[in-house]
Parts: C-alpha cells; structure tokens; sequence
C-alpha cells in the first residue's frame, strides 16, 4: 500500500485552499464537501493540472511537486488517471479509437489492464465502433472510465463523474465503479458531494470546507459527526450501519435486519440470510420518544441512550446523536422537543426509524 | 490570339504556396499563444497581428522597404549572409508576403484553438500524452477546419496583394512582376484585353475560393466538445 502526501496551497482570487494529509492509497477514499469547498482544486493538483499549487506532494517514495527543490512533475509523467466531470472524450475518435489512445501511452505494464478484460467489465462491446458524439451521458461516462483505466494509472482520481447524470444513470454506472479497486487493483480518490454515493462507495471519507479540511476518518465516524452540519449538509446528513440479514417475512415482504440484537424491518430486499450490508439512515427519518411508543405506523422502534445534543443557534433545530449499541444514529430535532422531553446525555430513549435506504451489499 | 505571359500568373502561384508554408508554421505558436496566454500583452500582441488588416498596404510596404535594404542591420546581415538584397527579390517579397497576410493564418487558427479550449489538452495529459504528443494528435485534428481557412485565405490574400509588393518588390518580371503588378501594368500601357483577361481570371479564381471556404464551413460543423 502506497501513500499519498500532501502539503499544498492554492489560492484563486478569494479562494484560498490549504490542506495538509497524508492518505492511505487503498481502496476508494472519497473527498468530499459542499460546491466551493475546494475538492476538485486539490484533485487537479494532485494531478499535476493546477501549475499555480504550492507545496509538496508525495507518492510512496516518488516525489511529484516539491517547491523547496524546485520540483514539478507535469500530469503527463505522473501516470495518474483522471475521470473528468464531463467526460472529455476526444470527439474526432471513436470510442474504440479513444481507447486506443490511452493504451497506446500506457507504457504497457498489464497488470491485469487488459483492453478486453476492461471493455467487458464497463460493457462498452457494442459502442466500440460508434463516434462519442453519438453517446448518451452515461455512455460516456463509461468511455471515459475505461479510457483513463487504460492508461493503467497508479492511482485513479474521479472528479464528480457522476454529477451530470440522472438519478437512473447514476444507478447504472455506481455498480461498474465500485467494483474497479478489487478487479484491477487500483486505488481511487473520488470527489463528490452527494451523500449517497459517499456511503455506497466510500471506504474512508476526508470533508473539506472552504478550503480547509475540517474532518476524515472511516465513513461511519465521520457521518455521525454532527459538528460537520454545514459541511455535510443538513438535509441529507446522516449515517451508516453495517448490518447482518437475519431473514426474510414471504407474505408481508419484508426483511429483518439484525444490528447487535436489536431488529431493522425493511421492504424485501433481494440479499441472502446472513449476509453483511450496509444501510444509510438520515438524521431527518429519526424521531425521539421517551416511553415506548404505541398504536404507530412506525415498524423500526430501537433503545438507545442520547450520546450528544448540539443546538443550533438561530434555528428551530437540534442534532443529536444516539448510541443504539456499537453504533450511533442521528436524529435532527427541533430544540423545543429536546427541551419537552429534557433529553441530555445519558438519557435512555427510543429511536423511531422512518425509513432506511439500502447503500451496498457487502462482500462477506 | 496571343495569350498574355504564363510568368507572372505562375511567379505568383509560387509566392502564394511558399507563404502560406511558412505562414502556417509561424502562426501556429503565436495563435496558440494568444488562444491559452492570460498574459496582460495578450491584447498588444493581438493588436500588433491584426494591424496589416488596416494599415494601407503604402505603409507596410514604406516600413518593409526600409527594414529590409541593404543598409539596414537585417537587409545588410542578409547581403553578407547570402550575397543578394532581400528588396526587389522574390525572398523579400516572401518576407513582405508573410507580414501582409499573417492576420488571415493567426486568426482562424486561434479561433480553432479556443474552440478546442484547455479540457482537450488536460485530458490528453491525464492519458500521458506530452504536450507536444497532445498538440499534433489532438489539437491538429481537432483545428483542422481552422487550418483550412487559414491556408486558404493566406494563399488567397498574397495572390491579391499589390501595393506591399509593389514597394517592396519592383517590377522585375520572373523575379517580383506578380499578377497584380502585371495588370497595373497593362493598363498603365494601355493594354485592356491582357488586363480584362489576368483581372477576369482573378476575379473568378477569388470567388472560387471563398465559396469553398465557405461551403466547407457549412458541410463540416466544428464537433467539439
């Protein structure tokens, strides 16, 4: 495992980014945070494409930018590659063409990059010979994708490459990205601001905020972090649970999920008994109550104690985290029902779960 | 009937194909410096390219002939260089052509060049392309219109230029009498049915031209992006 070390600014008029961190290049580490954040800057320098970055940047032992010493290796030498927002197929070449173009400046180490092997795994066998103007966005998505893995890049930056698709496009490409780390064994920086993807994709996750870096840690530390409001946003903040299958109810169509004993009831999902996946509940699908609550439509009733309580000053809400054992929800609140109920840390309460969404199905 | 003489028609089919070689090569560094450059002299140098567009060719020729006499420090280092003047010569005439006409290579050129924009190149670079590798293998292709026209209308332009040349170059037939020069000529002697033929034969020739400019700009859009 390499890691990638950074110490850089870069400053724009206003805009001012300055992150230091060091990062494990190993399975797919998200940056994320709000549009101006800064997290497509660093992603550009990272690359070699911001000639006006500051600093020094470190791969293992290679080094790719160090002002000290007056270093600066150009994008084309850094063997990194890039998945562009929009795409940036070159559109006086077919698809096959496009491809062709990257393999051919590949420098040719395999390593498991095989042409064939990469058309299969994005299924682009039948737009092989089609122009890429002709493409739908999600085609080209996909292009791109297996473009810049045919350049068999030592580490792979992916800037936003789904943000200029439809919910259902999302859908199709997000099961062809989460599988590249595994099958072709390279690390991948993903940047993005949508929280969904985040959870189906992330294995680590580092927030930047006005071109600062204000959290990183696994995924599930860092969306419980109900500090980071502003940089996680406040809509669709909350976190994720790793959860075991514990059965299937035929007749109702429903399946229970087993989080350390206490129970989840989800609409049927096609996914084994016993089998790990991962949910993600938003802090807005999260009620409080102090009894046990009765006669509700709500299935998903768990125990737990309030573990923290942050009140928003100006607002009517408040965020508050509760430990249900081994793991902790969110629940955004309005201040007077924290006040009603005199919740406080260490009170026991229960959680009412809305609704849960299903993120990824988890190999093991 | 006798014909009116092949010389100066084909002097001058020979001064506009070595221009427009030249022309081209030489404007495509400065186009692509002032399509990329955030530089402040971006404007200047623009202004500088686009001047030969309104200057009076009287001028340019003014200036050219005293830049280029032998008792100037380049016409003199090309006299003890190559033995001959670049005035009055078919070299100078080049030098003079590439001046007059180099707004008509720079500026479609540059245009082809903004129209491909910094994403193409930055994309190239991500798939190790240098920049040199990314320029022939991705702008050219994609600038191709923008080469056509500036080829064509640099080719076009030098054919029709007359008073650039005239200063410059004289009247010295096989050498810098051009066609224009030629035509001047005839009707300055009185001579309108060698004047109706070469100007008849320009005309149409300049007509032709732009029509294939434009009927290439409307059958091939630009695909970028």
């Amino acid at each position: 495992m390499t890691t990638l070390s950074i110490d850089v600014k870069v400053s724009f008029g206003s805009f001012g980014l300055e992150v230091a961190h060091q990062l494990a290049a190993e399975g797919i580490t998200v940056l994320f945070g709000p549009n101006g954040s800064g997290k497509s800057t660093l992603l550009r320098t990272i690359a070699g494409l911001e000639r006006g970055a500051r600093g020094r940047i470190h791969y293992g032992e290679t080094v790719w930018q160090d002002d000290g010493d007056h270093l600066f290796v150009p994008a084309h030498k850094r063997g990194v590659g890039y998945v562009f927002q929009d795409a940036r197929l070159f559109p006086h070449l077919t698809v096959a063409g496009n491809l062709a173009y990257a393999e051919k400046r590949s420098g040719g180490r395999p390593n498991g990059l095989e042409l064939e092997t990469v058309v299969k795994t994005l299924e682009l066998q039948s737009l092989m010979a089609r122009r890429v103007t002709g493409l739908s966005g999600g085609e080209r998505q996909r292009v791109a994708i297996a473009r810049t893995l045919m350049t068999r890049p030592r580490l792979l930056l992916m800037d936003e490459p789904l943000s200029a698709l439809d919910v259902r496009r999302k859908a199709e490409i997000l099961p062809y990205i989460e599988q590249l780390p595994g099958l072709f064994d390279v690390p991948i920086i993903y940047v993005t601001h949508a929280l969904d993807e985040v959870a189906r994709l992330a294995d680590r996750m580092v927030v930047l905020s006005l071109g600062r870096k204000v959290a990183e840690g696994s995924v599930n530390d860092v969306l419980e972090r109900i500090d980071l409001g502003p940089a996680t946003g406040r809509f669709e903040a909350g976190v994720v649970l790793n959860v075991r299958v514990a059965g299937h109810d035929r007749e109702y169509q429903l399946t229970r999920l087993d989080h350390h004993g206490q129970t989840i009831t989800v609409p049927y999902a096609d996914v084994p008994e016993g089998g790990m996946v991962r949910v993600r509940i938003r802090a807005r699908d999260v009620a409080l109550a102090i009894e046990k609550p009765e006669g509700l439509s709500i299935r998903n009733i768990l125990k737990g104690t309030v573990s923290d309580i942050v009140e928003e000053p100006a607002t009517a809400y408040a965020e508050t985290l509760v430990d249900i054992g081994n793991a902790r929800l969110r629940a955004r609140i309005t201040r007077k029902s924290a006040f009603d109920l005199g919740l406080s840390r260490g009170k026991p309460v229960f959680v009412l779960i809305k609704s849960v969404s299903f993120d990824r199905r988890m190999v093991g | 009937m006798a014909f009116p003489d092949i010389g100066p028609v084909w002097l001058t089919l020979q001064l506009a194909a070595v221009t427009t070689v030249i022309l081209i090569i030489l404007a495509t560094p400065v186009a692509w410096w002032l399509a990329f450059t955030r530089s402040r002299a971006k404007s200047a140098i623009e202004a500088i390219t686009a001047l030969p567009l309104v200057l009076p060719p009287t001028v340019l020729g003014f200036y050219l002939l005293i830049f280029l006499s032998p008792t100037s420090p380049l016409g003199g280092l090309w006299v003890e260089v190559t033995g001959t003047t670049l005035t009055f010569s078919f070299t100078g005439l080049v030098v003079a052509s590439i001046i007059y006409s180099l707004p008509f290579a720079v500026q479609p050129l540059q245009v082809a060049f903004e129209g491909i924009g910094r994403q193409q190149m930055e994309a190239a670079a991500t798939l190790r392309a240098s920049p040199l590798d990314a320029f022939a293998t991705v702008a050219v292709p994609l600038a191709l219109r923008g080469y056509l026209t500036a080829g064509v209308l640099s080719f076009a332009h030098t054919i029709g230029e007359f008073g650039v040349v005239l200063m410059v170059g004289g009247n010295i037939p096989g050498e810098t009498k051009v066609i224009s020069v030629a035509i001047y000529e005839h009707v300055e002697t009185i001579n309108y049915r060698d004047a109706h033929i070469l100007s008849a034969g320009l005309l149409i020739f300049s007509f032709l031209v732009l029509f294939f400019v434009y009927a290439v700009n409307r059958r091939f859009p630009l695909r970028v992006g």
